[in-house]
């Protein structure tokens, strides 16, 4: 598999409503490539029920149906009965949701639907924030980072969804990032293949958000993979497989570089550099990952 | 596309939903095709998709809807995509 080998078909269409540098539309292209023409998508508020733009035009070349913030899933799974009643069971049902709808207001709906083996993908674009409503501060918002509601730097750490998701037992759940589209694609067409609830979280590094340049959104979310603060994995009916860099940081082939490196390329975390080191803050920061690829060891090894 | 006849708020799929986006445009990306080695990771990397893939895998900037983020400068390992100013003459 290599770039060459990807369809050309666009889902996405030009001329939306995405900020320039978007890592949604990014993965989102790779995504519907893979997923092609037979898929319906549910989408709550997040950032791409603003990119899909204004009534009545759409920007995305499927059936798309909004839906409230925390019925992402829910919708999904009556799209799901309804296509099934209709006879169409190889169309694949695809929720497309933000951070804040999976781990905060999504998560009972989600948790049902995957407690209820419902036949679909979830897919999670995880820019740490709400990001659409002007940058607030989610569960999926790491320490020390700036938000307009945690303006000195928030406090705690974020949760991990992907050990919450995994403990429904579902068939196939898996980390990715929108700076990996071959692993992305890969992943997706994995899952599009497998029956059963699917889960997928895509690390999305948003450029207004975090506060860097919008060229730089593919670098920022290598970095993340390099430095440890995202790890790439995927479990199939419960065996966790590390693949990509995230595998040679796990079995300890290669060190990763330090999270320094992540975080002083954006301005969410120029507090803890300027006017003066915050070193008991960036120490912290670096042991709390330090501790989760330890556990990931211990666990997975 | 079919069009149902109903009175609901089904929207329908439209290419420039939000009209010109090329008008957001501060650097202009361009290519020099004497450099592109045909990677596609331009293509592929492109929030917009505004980044033709022709039939023999060669690129092209559509900048009618190019939003000029400079992602696809960045995520070029040969460099044939610079940006530049606007108004830059060139």
């Amino acid at each position: 598999m290599a770039l060459k080998d990807f369809p050309r078909e666009e889902y996405v269409l030009q001329g939306n409503a995405a900020c320039a540098g978007c890592p949604a539309t990014m993965a989102l292209r790779t995504v519907l490539k893979a997923l092609g023409k037979k898929t319906v998508m549910v989408v709550p508020a997040c950032c791409t029920a603003v990119i899909q733009s204004l009534y009545p035009t759409c920007s995305f070349d499927i059936p798309v149906m909004n839906i409230a913030f925390e019925a992402c899933a829910a919708g999904a799974s009556g799209i799901r009965a309804a296509l099934d009643q209709q006879g169409k069971h190889d169309h694949t049902v695809l929720s497309w949701a933000g951070d804040g709808g999976t781990y905060d207001i999504g998560l009972q709906a989600l948790s049902g639907a995957l407690e209820r083996q419902t036949n679909f993908i979830y897919i999670c674009y995880n820019n740490q924030i709400y990001s659409n409503t002007g940058i607030q501060r989610s569960g999926a918002t790491p320490k020390g980072a700036w938000t307009t509601t945690t303006v000195g730097g928030k406090q705690e750490f974020r949760k991990d969804m992907s050990e919450i998701i995994r403990a429904h037992h579902l068939p196939y759940a898996a980390q990715a990032s929108a700076s990996r589209p071959l692993d992305l694609f890969e992943k997706v067409k994995k899952a599009k293949d497998i029956k059963g609830p699917r889960y997928i979280e895509i690390l999305a590094p948003c450029p207004p958000g975090w506060r860097f340049g919008m060229e730089k959104t593919v670098e920022m979310g290598d970095l993340a993979i390099d430095t440890g603060a995202y790890a790439l994995f995927e479990s199939i009916d419960d065996n966790v497989v590390f693949n990509g860099k995230s595998k040679l940081i796990l079995e300890e082939k290669i060190k990763p570089k330090p999270i320094e490196e992540w975080i002083k390329n954006q301005g969410r975390f120029k507090h803890l550099f300027y006017p003066k080191r915050d070193e008991k803050c960036l120490a912290e920061i670096q042991e709390h990952y330090d501790q989760m690829w330890d556990r990931y060891r211990k666990e997975y090894l | 596309m079919k069009k149902y006849d109903i009175t609901s708020c089904i929207s329908y799929p439209e290419e420039g939903a939000m009209g010109k986006t090329g008008s957001w445009r501060v650097f202009r990306p361009t290519l020099d095709i004497k450099k592109c080695v045909k990677c596609l990771r331009c293509w592929i990397f492109c929030p917009e998709g505004s980044i033709k893939r022709n039939k023999d895998d060669t690129v092209e900037i559509n900048y009618d809807y190019c939003k000029g983020c400079g992602v696809c400068a960045n995520v070029c390992k040969v460099k044939a995509i610079t940006m530049k100013r606007e108004n830059e003459k060139k």
